[in-house]
């Protein structure tokens, strides 16, 4: 690692300021951040912790009934927390291991935008709302494709507000070294309809399978997958998994997501 | 330079460290508790596993400042106070659970953070929290097997020898 | 019963106390006064030419101590290799410089270019990255096949062409087994890949070089399994330190798998810095950078064929195999494809003619040498993988069709040149269908086609050469190095042993086992013993420990020491009893005269030794201290059969280990615990290797695989719980303990059982699918299936 300046302020104004240095980056759990700095592949000058934020801890429901997390919660909390939206806990309880959930946060996740992550596939499918220190990010704006987001330079995820769907599950088919999502499916079922969001796959980073969706919403169950596939064209083809193999995946994960669910 | 303080293995340590040192190489170059290993630098093999606040982090994947005012345990404070191995340790030798013993300090440290959160877990539940710690010498059948017998289940129909 | 102590008994290790409280000492763990750090610039480019490196910048910056180039080891040794192949013509293997740091070329990603010594390694890799290097870029050498084309471009210069060796075995036998293929009733062929892997012990290398300006002496800790071997090979043939002024010291070591057998540079590199520096010089390897500098393993592409008559009786096996030897020859490589693969094609049959041919290829990739298993695995695995698929064509059982074929009669000569002394493989088979309960097989697999899923049933068996090996045998095969053992027993005056062994316990539990063996012995206490290895200041000489060799050669090296104890010690007993030394008998600790109560203790016998006031001087010299040499007169041949049961998911490809069983024939067994321990870690390697495990390239020579996050490592909720067995033992006949090995068994026997296993499972739903090239991930087995 190049070296850097540390700091750990208490409050999000405090982390805003810091942020506004130059090349200085906000720190979550640093489960993604560090191994890359190991390998200097970035060189912030200064790392703002976001951990010491006090208010941005934590599991709640909000007014509207939507699951409200803070931005530096870690997966374990959520996992332990989030009792209300079962699927979510769920999620949570399976990203990375036990170490990396205990340090890993969904602000960090998020911000990352890593196209095999899970909670991008989580957020999308639930239609969350990304609540960052200067306003509110539907979900549909936020993804903006392989580790690039909506948020601007500096700007802090400060909350994740998930609507509880009816219904929701989500299936991950690892890949089998870094244990990340070679496909990951999060189907979420609310009374105006389905959401379907797919992780792993594209090169675009994570999506919403419209064509899912429609028939989804029409029919509740597995049988209503059959016969409709994805293009691999731009999916993503590497050493675990041709494009064509990751299509295919996308139906299965997808018909075992609705089963689960339903 | 900042200077960091923190209780390791319940007795106060401190140092001076640079922002980007880690707490394995603060445990390691700084306390010389040489026992936290460090196996890769993708956050996956678990030989750094140590306790923080109770619960178990990479310590190879989080700077030592964010300990700073943190309570630390590492494999080297784990034994009984007559410096007896513990029920997780003995049965770890009891059940062959360690052969290089590389990985041995963080999985004796996820061992006992599984029994904390799951007294008496399946044989998936352990196979399944070991998915951050990666053993090259075991096969992980014994080190599943001792998990299991420090948790007080019997594990004698599991396999012989 | 268990036995409480001795030989057979499982003795809980003594080693485990100081690995599970933290107070292991390995390499990394050493930090010496005064210490520098090293870091390497390695090349991010697989093949090109040097134009120029410049390191003023470097030299400049912050706690830079000195600055290495290629240009600093002009006149160094070149890193040798320790057998050299002669090939199908007579003629010597092609055999290129391996330079310390890169001199001209690079020739593959990895390899170290410069080297910054500083007062951390955080500024020693700070400087690095201000070295200035130029690199012509050239086409990278990848597939073995490309690489033997005419007009290919050469990975070294000064060679004639990419072809290390074209080796024939026997290449006598090569027109009989022709016709016998010209005659045969039927024959079964498969081309077949045995997939390139990074061995991966849990601790990455480390050295530490040390200089003594005053005394001139050199030390290096290193992460090795043979520190004599690297005393030898550096001393001598890189850097020119006799043995008497350069010690090597190799402390607990976090896994080897192989890998730790080789000698890098980075230990000459540290060993000569330390001069050069005047001050310690510490290297220790990140993962990432082990996967581009530790040495691989396997990478080999295979065709195989078997003849069989009318009968079904195999009567002739021919193979042509491409061996992967990267860019440099590393220490072991040439052996790997020839000698440990070549002579082990008979497997469990009489097959009477063989001929083997093995193409050795220069690539620009890192070097392949040894892992776990090391030519024998691949030599089983393409042999279960064609007696299987022979089964399929022929329609007959797979296991009955190797029972009609297995060996019987011992001691039995191959027809490539072993002699295998003992073994009973109906013993192991029978054992086999016991523990895996073949007979509710059918019911198992109704299960899980109610399920959704297919199940497969593979079983395979495999016979290893172990306890590598007779001097007189490897020399004449090309080994530039005697491979036997030694061991130093120093007795104590108050009646403790020192046992002094050339073999390295890096996981094996020698601290414990080998404890054992004296014990029984003498009949002591194993507390009183005390196993001593790893630091070349301390034990005289030793080859080290790979090829499953510690027990076998390592301690019948002790047990020759242990009976020239006894020997002598009986003679003093015989003096201080006043009976003749013929009558003299050591039983529980104690020497007696046989037919009469009159005994003496082992503690008085050893205290006379030193304490000699009443001692037959004239005739023996005071003290208790044996050392002896053991070089074994054959190989030893484990053996066993292996079963696998796997549920693969038809709409994923997704393969799970459902059941796996082991039955071996290790010989006799010192510590079963630790031997089970021996096979399971040996299965989970093999089955990594089946299922998960790919190191890759790409055509630019680019490693794909080069962290975990694409190098899939098993993990806990990959494999299952094994049932493992060595209640067969055909003791070995020709080494004191009747010990045959087991350290690689379980990485040898895994992968074609695994692969026989799916193959039966997609063959049940009725896909016309006869091998998947290994690893078999999910993709692979879905394409496989779909294709």
């Amino acid at each position: 690692m190049y070296n850097f300046e540390f700091a750990k302020p208490s409050s999000v104004a405090d982390a805003v300021a810091a942020l506004g240095e130059e090349d200085a980056q906000a720190l979550g759990g640093g489960q993604t951040l560090i191994p890359t700095l190991k390998q200097r592949l970035a060189s912030p000058t200064k790392l703002v912790s976001l951990k010491g934020i006090s208010e941005m801890q934590g599991v709640c429901t909000g007014d509207d009934g939507a699951l409200c997390i803070g931005g530096a919660t870690c997966h374990a909390t959520v996992a332990a927390e989030a009792g209300a939206y079962p699927a979510l806990a769920s999620t949570a309880a399976h990203i990375g291991d036990p170490a990396v959930r205990n340090r890993g946060t969904i602000g960090g996740s998020l911000a990352n935008n890593d196209p095999s992550a899970c909670y991008p596939a989580a957020a999308l499918a639930s239609g969350a709302t990304i609540v960052t220190n200067s306003r509110e990010i539907a979900a549909d704006d936020y993804f903006q494709g392989m580790f690039t987001t909506a948020l601007d330079e500096g700007e802090i995820i400060t909350e994740v507000r998930f609507p509880v769907p009816e219904k929701a599950n989500y299936q991950k088919f690892v890949q089998p070294a870094s244990r990340f999502a070679l496909v990951g499916v999060y189907v979420a079922k609310f009374a105006d309809g389905v959401r379907v969001a797919i992780t792993g796959a594209s090169n675009d980073g994570v999506f919403r399978w419209a064509e899912a969706e429609a028939a989804l919403s029409a029919n509740f169950s597995a049988d209503a997958i059959d016969g409709l596939s994805l293009s691999g064209d731009d999916m993503i083809s590497d050493l675990h998994g041709t494009d064509a193999y990751r299509a295919h995946l996308c139906a299965v994960m997808t018909k075992r997501a609705v089963a689960a669910a339903a | 330079m900042a200077q960091v303080t923190m209780t390791v293995n319940g007795k106060a340590a401190s140092g001076e460290i640079e922002g980007r040192t880690l707490l394995s190489s603060f445990l390691r170059d700084q306390l010389k508790l040489t026992g936290t290993h460090v196996g890769c630098d993708t956050s996956q093999c678990g030989a750094c596993v140590v306790h923080v606040d109770g619960v178990a982090v990479k310590s190879c994947t989080m700077l030592a400042a964010e300990a700073d005012g943190a309570d630390v345990a590492t494999i080297e404070g784990q034994a009984n106070a007559d410096g007896s191995l513990n029920v997780i340790q003995q049965a770890f030798q009891d059940h062959h659970g360690l052969q290089c013993g590389f990985c041995t300090p963080g999985m004796v440290m996820s061992a006992a953070a599984l029994l904390k959160d799951n007294p008496k877990p399946s044989e998936s539940d352990v196979r399944e929290y070991l998915e951050g710690n990666i053993c090259r010498c075991t096969g992980y059948h014994n080190i599943v097997k001792a998990i299991m017998a420090a948790s007080g289940q019997d594990v004698g129909a599991i396999a012989a020898e | 019963m268990p036995k409480d102590g001795g030989i057979g008994a499982s003795s809980k290790r003594r080693e485990d106390v100081r690995f599970l409280t933290g107070a292991g000492n390995y390499t990394d763990d050493i930090n010496i006064h005064g210490q520098a750090h090293v870091f390497f610039l390695r090349s991010d480019i697989a093949h090109g030419t040097i134009t120029s490196v410049d390191t003023s910048a470097a030299e400049a910056m912050p706690g830079v101590v000195k600055v290495f180039t290629g240009a600093d080891f002009e006149g160094v040794g070149s890193i040798p290799c320790g057998w050299q192949v002669t090939d199908r013509h007579g003629d010597p293997m092609q055999e290129p410089a391996h330079p310390v740091l890169a001199q001209g070329k690079v020739r593959h990603v990895g390899e170290p270019i410069a080297a910054v010594v500083a007062e951390t390694l955080a500024e020693a890799r700070d400087a690095a990255e201000a070295i200035s290097v130029d690199i012509a870029e050239l086409p990278a050498v990848v597939n073995m096949k490309d690489a033997l084309k005419d007009g290919a471009t050469k990975v070294h210069d000064d060679l004639t062409s990419n072809l290390c060796y074209d080796w024939g075995f026997v290449e006598e036998n090569k027109d009989a087994v022709n016709k016998a293929f010209d005659e045969a009733a039927h024959v079964t062929s498969l081309e077949l890949v045995n997939n390139r892997l990074v061995a991966n012990p849990m601790e990455p290398r480390v050295a530490v070089g040390e200089y003594a300006r005053g005394t001139d002496e050199h030390t290096l800790y290193t992460t090795s399994q043979n520190p004599h071997v690297i005393r030898l090979l550096m001393g001598a043939f890189v850097l020119g330190i006799p043995e008497h002024k350069l010690r090597v010291v190799a402390p607990d070591v976090g896994g080897g798998f192989g890998t730790k057998i080789f000698h890098y540079q980075e230990e000459a590199f540290c060993t000569f810095a330390a001069k050069a520096c005047n001050r310690p010089v510490k290297w220790t390897s990140s993962r990432s950078e082990a996967f581009i500098s530790d040495a691989h393993g396997r990478d080999h592409v295979t065709k195989i064929e078997l003849a069989l008559d009318a009968d079904n009786n195999f009567t002739a096996i021919r193979t042509e195999t491409h061996a992967n030897m990267g860019a440099y020859l590393s220490t072991f490589a040439p052996s790997v494809p020839t000698w440990l693969h070549g002579t082990l094609m008979a497997g469990n049959y009489k097959t009477p003619l063989i001929y083997v041919n093995v193409k050795a290829v220069f690539t620009n990739t890192v070097p392949v040498d040894a892992y776990r298993g090391a030519g024998r695995p691949e030599a089983t695995f393409q042999l279960e993988r064609v007696v299987d698929k022979a089964a399929r064509e022929l329609g007959v059982d797979p296991i009955a069709l190797r029972r009609q074929n297995f060996i019987t009669e011992f001691p039995y000569a191959t027809p490539v040149a072993v002699e295998y002394d003992t073994g009973d493989y109906h013993a192991t088979m029978d054992k086999l269908e016991e523990m895996g309960d073949f007979a509710g097989f059918a019911a198992r697999r109704a299960e899980s086609e109610k399920n959704g899923k297919l199940r497969g049933l593979g079983v395979n068996c495999y016979i290893e050469a172990c306890g590598i090996a007779p001097s007189n045998l490897v020399g004449q095969l090309g080994a530039r190095a005697g491979l036997y053992e030694s061991a130093t027993v120093r007795v104590n005056a108050t009646g403790g042993l020192v046992v002094m062994t050339g073999s390295h316990s890096h996981g094996q539990g020698h601290e414990t086992s080998f404890a054992q063996v004296v014990a029984e012995m003498i009949g002591i206490d194993e507390s009183m013993i005390e196993i001593v290895h790893g630091d070349t200041s301390k034990v005289p000489m030793g080859m080290g420990t790979y090829g499953s060799r510690s027990i076998a050669v390592g301690g019948s090296a002790m047990v020759r020491a242990t009976e020239k104890i006894i020997n002598k010690a009986k003679k003093i007993a015989s003096h201080l009893l006043e009976a003749s030394e013929t009558d003299i008998e050591l039983k529980d600790g104690a020497f007696s005269v046989a037919g009469t109560d009159k005994s003496v203790a082992w503690g008085d016998v050893t205290l006379a030794a030193y304490v000699p006031h009443n001692y037959p001087l004239e005739d023996i010299e005071p003290g208790l201290e044996e050392t002896a040499f053991y070089d074994p007169s054959n190989f030893t041949y484990p053996s066993g059969a292996y079963a696998c049961e796997v549920e693969v998911d038809p709409d994923t490809g997704k393969v799970s280990i459902e059941r796996f069983a082991a039955a071996d024939d290790f010989g006799n067994i010192i510590n079963p615990m630790i031997v089970t321990g021996q096979v399971h870690g040996g299965l989970a390697q093999g089955i990594g290797q089946a299922l998960l495990e790919n190191c890759a390239y790409d055509e630019n020579g680019q490693l794909l695989s080069a962290s975990y996050m694409d190098y899939a490592m098993p993990r806990a909720d990959d494999l299952p719980m094994f049932s493992v067995d060595h209640s067969c033992q055909t003791p070995c006949t020709h080494n004191p303990l009747g010990v045959k090995g087991c350290g690689e068994a379980g990485a040898i026997g895994s992968p074609p059982a695994v692969v026989n296993a799916v193959v039966d499972a997609l063959q049940s739903a009725g896909k016309d699918v006869t091998h998947v090239d290994m690893p078999l991930s999910p993709d692979r087995v879905w394409a496989a299936m779909n294709g």
